[in-house]
């Protein structure tokens, strides 16, 4: 028995090695090129000229911009829908569970396909960035509904909302006083999840041809390696802040399910 | 088909006396509702917006993909798009990026489940666990062009590790490893890959009760008969439908690829977007008929993971 609880360990050790030399290497590499001005010498001067660019802050701030707005459609289509599902159509509810696993049978590329076949007569819509936030809705789908929904699930909606109702409420108000505070953590850890993803989102805009954030890195990259590292570092913190909001609000309710975004 | 309902609902809703039917649903309401078939349809009217929402951003434009696949360039019905995938480029495509997806399915998977299972055993502080959960959270979601650009600084021609590897007398490309070709692919996809195999499979791993082992232990098996017997036959369903999912989500990978190559490898997501750009020849019907195929070989894969989730057994579940 000892052996074999010491052997366990020595493979444990060894794997966790292994895992965490796959995961940290390249972002030291990432770091280190980042920091690279010339044969041994180092700073930011790659950080100074991507900061002081134009265009860097013209596809941030797009990309911030689609992420905000990503969020709130998210978050007005949703939260009525899934309140509405959960309470007064019960039966619709494994259609929407289909409906929301749907965007990962279509793959970004495809999707991006069948829109600009759809839309490309829509000139002054193909034109809007706001285009793809509304597709972003659609590819957070799988994260931010069924995130609300086990948030709704886990609160006795039924219960509450004849309550607020047997006060007087109406069913908007009780949206508002006692729903949206009771799901307040799966709310913030889809819009989390959601930011990453506008943040990150590659395919669908450059297919789309507007300059977001990735757009940009991916254009940098082409000729630049060291910026494109530094650039890859900013949206490697992106990632983290994201991912350590949805830690932070995501405490106390057990993880449900996993939460990666499929923007490769 | 809900919409349709909804119509018809509409249609015949407020002459009263339709009977039977309705009615199943949220019934009990105060004394002075308005009549049931109509609170009825209203609250059908609660899933429309968001029905038309995924109808019009989803729906049509996937039916828009299959349409145009099947559609030739004077606007008939025609095979000729599709046909054109069996052949040459278009069909290596395919094969190319189901071999990419298979490789980094087992490379992700196995690299995947050894991490996870490391995390559970005896002696490893449990303290360990939610760093390594946490950390592989923001690995899986950091991919895409970052993720190709962090492994250009690592292992590209003048990457930090191709550098000190040539200092150690190990020349990556005379070994036969480029970045920029299948075994970068495997590499970086890997990256991503692994961390979302842990993801998925840890849960299934702490389901596993320390009273089978025990139970093996009193019948004198070791840790051999233990995994052969009880520990895999548990755990394969699980393992396999987490690597269908590995599979889908390299098969689906556009931006990795792309920054990697600039665009210049033939993989079905790339060329997708050189059909649409006009790099390759301005037929539009062929960029549909690529991406049916996409579409078709998804949902081959989540078939595939449904069937297996229904045998993950109830021990693992």
């Amino acid at each position: 028995m000892g052996t074999m609880k010491l052997k366990g360990r020595g493979w444990g050790i060894f794997w966790l090695v292994v895992g965490a030399l796959y995961l940290l290497v390249p972002l030291y590499g990432m770091a280190q090129f980042s920091l690279e001005t010339g044969p041994h010498s180092y700073g930011f001067h790659w950080y100074q000229t991507i900061f002081d660019s134009s265009q860097f802050r013209s596809s941030f701030l797009l990309s911030l911009r689609l992420a905000l707005e990503t969020v709130a459609i998210s978050l007005v289509l949703l939260v009525p829908t899934v309140f509405w599902v959960h309470l007064r159509l019960p039966r619709l509810r494994p259609l929407f569970e289909f409906l929301v696993i749907l965007p990962f049978v279509v793959p970004p590329v495809a999707l991006a396909v069948g829109l600009v076949g759809l839309f490309r007569p829509v000139t002054w819509l193909v034109s809007t960035p706001e285009l793809l936030a509304f597709v972003y809705v659609i590819l957070a789908l799988p994260f931010s509904y069924r995130s609300l929904d086990a948030g709704m699930r886990a609160i006795d909606l039924r219960t509450l909302s004849q309550a607020a109702e047997s006060l007087g409420a109406r069913w908007t108000t009780t949206l508002r006083l006692v729903v949206l505070p009771n799901v307040r953590s799966s709310l913030l850890g889809a819009s989390f999840l959601t930011l990453a993803i506008v943040m990150g989102e590659f395919t669908i805009a450059s297919l789309l041809l507007f300059n977001t954030f990735p757009v940009y890195i991916e254009y940098i990259g082409e000729t630049k390696a060291y910026p494109a590292a530094a650039l890859a570092l900013i949206s490697f913190v992106l990632t983290w802040g994201a991912m350590l909001g949805m830690f932070i609000v995501g405490r106390g309710r057990g993880r449900t399910h996993t939460e990666v975004a499929m923007t490769r | 088909m809900s919409t349709t309902e909804l119509v018809e609902e509409e249609a015949g809703g407020l002459p009263v006396g339709t009977g039977g039917g309705g009615g199943a649903g949220s019934a009990r309401r105060g004394a002075a509702a308005p009549p049931r078939r109509r609170r009825k349809w209203l609250a059908w009217l609660g899933a429309v917006p968001f029905l038309a929402y995924v109808a019009l951003f989803l729906l049509i434009p996937t039916v828009e993909v299959i349409v145009n696949a099947f559609r030739g360039t004077s606007g008939s019905f025609s095979l000729a798009n599709v046909r054109q995938l069996t052949s040459g480029q278009y069909a290596s495509a395919y094969v190319a990026s189901i071999k990419v997806s298979v490789a980094t399915a087992l490379t992700g998977g196995l690299l995947g489940f050894f991490v996870a299972w490391s995390t559970l055993q005896r002696g490893i502080p449990r303290a360990i666990r939610p760093i390594v959960t946490t950390f592989s959270g923001v690995a899986a979601n950091f991919a895409g062009i970052p993720l190709a650009f962090a492994f250009v600084a690592t292992l590209g021609t003048t990457g930090v590790v191709t550098v000190l590897l040539a200092h150690m007398g190990l020349n990556l490309t005379a070994a036969g490893f480029t970045l920029y070709g299948f075994s970068g692919l495997v590499v970086v996809y890997t990256y991503f890959q692994f961390p979302l195999m842990l993801l998925i499979i840890i849960p299934s791993l702490e389901g596993m009760r320390t009273e089978w082992r025990e139970a093996t232990a009193s019948l004198g098996g070791g840790a051999w008969s233990f995994w052969r017997y009880v520990g895999l036959p548990i755990l394969l369903p699980s393992i396999a439908s987490a690597m269908v999912l590995l599979f889908g989500s390299a098969f689906s990978a556009y931006a990795t690829p792309y920054a990697l190559t600039s665009g210049y490898i033939n993989l079905v997501p790339v060329l997708i977007g050189s059909v649409m750009s006009g790099n390759i020849v301005a037929n539009p019907g062929l960029g549909d008929a690529l991406a049916l195929g996409m579409i078709l070989v998804v949902s081959v894969a989540v078939a595939i993971y449904v069937v297996l989730q229904r045998r993950v057994s109830r021990w693992a579940r």
